[in-house]
């Protein structure tokens, strides 16, 4: 059914009006979005068509006569009921079931995504690559590679859309939000802000530079002359006075920063909480909210000296941490 | 409803009526301080008009605009406040009061036998208040405008927009009380002040959509006060509600909105199916196929709605389990609505159908609906919604609802009930040459938009991409088409007033109690209490129609 909607439509439409009827799918997700779509405009066909012939012919076949008389009617029927409730929700359950599915398996990045981070603000899309560069309403990606964008707002909330990606989130301030993609065909695609943030709304617009491996490699060397995401978030943790809590010595009053990112860590609750993203983050600018056992509360607050792209590079920088551990320790 | 009761309800049929709710009184101080529900009801539908003349030219402006990609119009900062102000003002100005006001506050106590509303001083109370808040509106409207969108995120609107957020938002504060205070008076008429003889299961359809809407207007419209109310907190003491640089959390507010937001598109929604019950049966001469089923659609729509609201927010961060349970919970407020359509599709089996205006906006509400209700189904699902969230996908799906819906159905139901309001009739031909035309234009303006929304056209954008300029060309040229068939009805209503032909009290020879007394009626309604003995649309016994045609 979705094959030949699909079809009809756009022989209709390609031959007769010349219209555009489809966006580029250019994610490995777009085409399997694209069939819950087909399907549900098949669906939309199919029961609109019907109920516009079943009224036709009711118009036509009982239009008022003069002189008829009043025909004893049928005004109920349980099995008509019954039968137009449960073939719809049937209906209903099979499409929940698919795109849910296929929903679920989205939502979750791949292991070994390449991150990139995302911040929107009034009104343009500031990109940062961990490796250095960084780029305004421009995103390049290389093909073939899966790409995770953690993405958070200095502002308003801001949304990130790409059509041809079939992806879309908010971009919230205060809070990291995240979405992933594998984009799988060389070219260049929209990117929309989707969620109503000010004047300019319309033009925080910019483009997704999908690129082969190797011209991906050239553009990110050119870019590489300035000093990557750890780097910078290195001289900031000492320009920041971070080191002088948790510094290298024993006698540091806060805990080392070492090898933390990505395991559990033991709240002074008694919770237990993974270091992420937003647990860093939050560290940073609110750490009254996250406070690790063991330790006296006694960090203060950064809000207020560090930007949200600083942020990112002392979270880049702890993570780097977290990877020379692991390398030290085999 | 026997035949006797009927001819000792209007004594002189063929002649205008001696004396009728409309005559009883002359002087601007006998509107202004009517206690008269059918009088209160027309000041409603006054007010509302005048409203939608508003947000109907800041469309026409947005679609002028969106001719060329660049804007041919206005600057993005005026197209900004041209679609909050359309928002805004169609959704809590005109469509949540249009066919509960108006239609409602004239025909409840008529179609129940009653005399007036249950707080006749409560509802004169509620239009003033309603007024108010329409003018709040205007003022803002005219001094600056607003350009938050209907939806009012923050920390946009509490902390970067520069407009006038929060007299804004206490102008829609105020006219929710004017529902709060309709939808308890409709729910106490409803239960108290039934003829003798009208049962539950014997009230027209009209009224059980009516309690449904009554319902949902005393239970959500105090979140949306609160909501708003917290904002504007927010926004003038710079207390940390939604912002998060103040410690707020801005997806709050979108639950809070939508808590009530959801609700209200039914409340939108609900009002015009049970005017199409009453098109339906009243011009196939036929009762409703599956009245019970009908009935109890209405509630369940009514409470499903209130759960659904996380479907609004798919991509804003929500957990997936939320997502999950929001999307099944869509997928089920959708099968009542698939239920109704159904039945009245079945209603027109064997039945005598024909064609005047009202039953032509009815058939197209059906066709309009059909397709809304269906589309609605892209944006359960979450796989899909995920692409055509806050695209133009939802700006045609929800336009062809509550205006290939609810307002089809308010557009119906005023031609069927006109000759019961006024005592005249309007051109026939005029109007169904109006109704078809608005069929047509209004698929012209909104189809196109679907297309652009899977496309990827994001909604609330004053400029776009050269390639989605034909169907954006196409979509305007249909809204003329539109605006033509708005205007059309607006002319020959008003001249009908005056001139159209008088006619007696029953003209399309249709059941319920508000035929069997004159039109228009007598400021006590009826001249005797009615007694009903009978179920609704009993059409066993229905008059025939003293067909009036011009
Ligand atoms: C005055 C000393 C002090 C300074 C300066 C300081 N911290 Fe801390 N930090 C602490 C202490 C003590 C803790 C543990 C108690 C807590 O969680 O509140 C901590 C906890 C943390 C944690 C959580 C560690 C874990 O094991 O989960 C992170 C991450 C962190 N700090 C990052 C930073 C960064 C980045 C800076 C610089 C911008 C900084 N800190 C500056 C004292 C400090
Ligand atoms: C009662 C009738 C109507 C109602 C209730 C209604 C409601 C709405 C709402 C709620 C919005 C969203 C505003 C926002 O994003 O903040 C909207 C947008 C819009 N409506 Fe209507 N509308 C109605 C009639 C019309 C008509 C007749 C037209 C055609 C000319 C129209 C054209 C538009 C346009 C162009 C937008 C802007 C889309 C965008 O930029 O996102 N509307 N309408
Ligand atoms: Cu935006
Ligand atoms: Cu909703």
């Amino acid at each position: 059914m979705m094959g030949l909607t699909q079809l009809a439509v756009h022989s209709i439409a390609a031959a007769w009006l010349d219209l555009p009827l489809q966006p580029p799918a250019a994610s490995s997700i777009a085409s399997s979005v694209d069939d819950v779509y087909y399907l549900l405009s098949g669906i939309t066909i199919f029961f609109s068509v019907l109920i516009f012939s079943i009224i036709f012919y009711f118009m036509i076949k009982y239009r008022r006569r003069p002189g008829k008389t009043y025909e004893p009617e049928t005004h109920t029927s349980l099995f008509l009921e019954l039968s137009w409730t449960i073939i719809p929700s049937l209906i209903c359950v099979v499409i929940f079931v698919w795109s849910s599915a296929l929903y679920v398996r989205n939502s979750r990045p791949p292991a070994n995504a390449r991150e990139v981070f995302v911040i929107g603000k009034q009104w343009m899309w500031h990109i940062q690559h961990p490796e250095g560069p960084r780029e305004i309403n421009a995103l390049h990606v290389p093909v073939g590679e899966n790409i995770k964008l953690t993405m958070t707002s200095q502002d308003v909330i801001h949304g990130f859309y790409v059509p041809a990606f079939r992806v879309k989130k908010d971009v919230l301030p205060g809070h990291y939000t995240s979405i992933w993609f594998k984009a799988n065909q060389v070219g260049t695609y929209h990117l929309f802000c989707s969620q109503y943030c000010g004047t300019n709304h319309s033009e925080m617009i910019g483009w997704i530079y999908v690129m082969s491996t190797t011209d991906y490699a050239a553009w990110l060397a050119e870019g590489e002359a300035s000093e990557s995401l750890a780097q910078q978030g290195a001289q900031l943790f000492t320009r920041l006075g971070c080191d002088s809590c948790h510094g290298a010595a024993a006698s540091s009053a806060g805990p080392s920063l070492a090898g933390i990112y990505g395991k559990p860590q033991k709240m002074a609750d008694g919770s237990t909480r993974v270091v992420d993203d937003s647990f860093l983050r939050q560290a940073v600018l609110t750490p009254s909210t996250v406070h690790v056992a063991g330790y006296p509360q006694i960090m203060p607050t950064f809000t207020g000296q560090v930007d949200e792209q600083q942020v990112l590079q002392l979270i880049a920088y702890v993570k780097s941490l977290g990877a020379q551990e692991r390398t030290n320790g085999q | 409803m026997s035949t006797t009761a009927t001819v000792e309800n209007f004594p002189n049929s063929s002649a205008e009526p001696q004396e009728n709710y409309l005559n009883a009184r002359y002087g601007v101080r006998s509107w202004l301080l009517t206690l008269d529900h059918k009088r209160i009801g027309l000041l409603y539908l006054g007010t509302i008009t005048l409203m939608f003349v508003v947000g109907g030219i800041a469309a026409t402006m947005m679609r002028l605009n969106l001719l060329e990609p660049q804007g041919t119009l206005v600057e993005p900062e005026t197209y900004n406040k041209l679609f909050s102000t359309h928002g805004i003002v169609m959704v809590f100005f005109f469509l949540v009061p249009s066919i509960p006001a108006t239609l409602g506050n004239f025909l409840i106590p008529l179609m129940i036998g009653a005399r007036d509303v249950a707080f006749p001083r409560l509802n004169l109370l509620s239009w003033y208040i309603f007024v108010t808040g329409c003018l709040l509106m205007l003022y803002v409207v005219f001094t600056g405008g607003i350009d938050t969108g209907w939806t009012f995120y923050p920390p946009y609107s509490s902390s970067y927009a520069h407009t006038d957020v929060f007299l804004a938002a206490m102008a829609i504060f105020i006219a929710g009380f004017s529902s709060i205070l309709t939808g308890m008076n409709f729910v106490v008429t409803i239960h108290k002040m039934r003829a003798p003889g009208m049962t539950w299961f014997r009230l027209p359809l009209f009224i059980w959509s009516m309690y449904a809407t009554a319902l949902i207007f005393v239970l959500g419209t105090p979140v949306i006060a609160v909501t708003l109310l917290l904002l504007g907190v927010e926004k003038l003491l710079h207390v940390g509600i939604f912002d998060p640089a103040l410690g707020g959390d801005p997806v709050l507010f979108q639950h809070m909105f939508w808590f009530y937001s959801h609700p209200a598109v039914y409340i939108m929604i609900l009002p015009s199916m049970g005017v199409i019950s009453e098109l339906i049966t009243a011009f196939s001469r036929k009762r409703i196929f599956g009245y019970s089923f009908v009935a109890f659609s209405s509630l369940a729509i009514a409470v499903i709605s209130f759960l659904v609201w996380g479907h609004h927010m798919f991509v804003s961060g929500q957990s997936v389990y939320a997502g999950l349970i929001f999307s099944v919970l869509s997928f089920l407020v959708a099968i009542p609505s698939a239920v109704k359509v159904f039945n009245w599709t079945a209603t027109l089996y064997k039945g005598s159908i024909s064609y005047e205006a009202p039953m032509l906006y009815a058939l197209g509400f059906i066709g309009l609906f059909t397709i809304g209700g269906l589309t609605g189904l892209f944006l359960a699902s979450l796989s899909t919604d995920v692409h055509l969230n806050g695209t133009y996908f939802v700006v045609a799906h929800f336009h062809y609802v509550m205006v290939g819906g609810a307002v089809m159905a308010y557009m119906g139901g005023l031609h069927y009930w006109w000759p019961k309001i006024t005592g005249r009739l309007y051109p026939d031909l005029w109007a169904r040459f109006a109704a078809l035309i608005i069929f047509v234009g209004f698929n012209l303006t909104f189809f196109p938009q679907f297309v652009l929304g899977y496309l990827g056209m994001p909604r609330r954008y004053a400029m776009y991409p050269a390639e989605f300029q034909s169907l954006n060309v196409l979509s305007s040229a249909g809204a003329s088409v539109l605006a033509v068939g708005y205007v059309i009805p607006l002319i020959y209503l008003i001249w009908s007033m005056k001139y159209g032909p008088v006619v007696g009290p029953n003209p399309f020879g249709t059941k319920g109690l508000e035929w069997t007394t004159q039109s228009p009626p007598p400021t006590e309604n009826f001249l005797r209490t009615p007694i009903v003995t009978e179920e609704a649309y009993n059409y066993e016994t229905a008059p025939e129609p003293e067909v009036v045609r011009v």
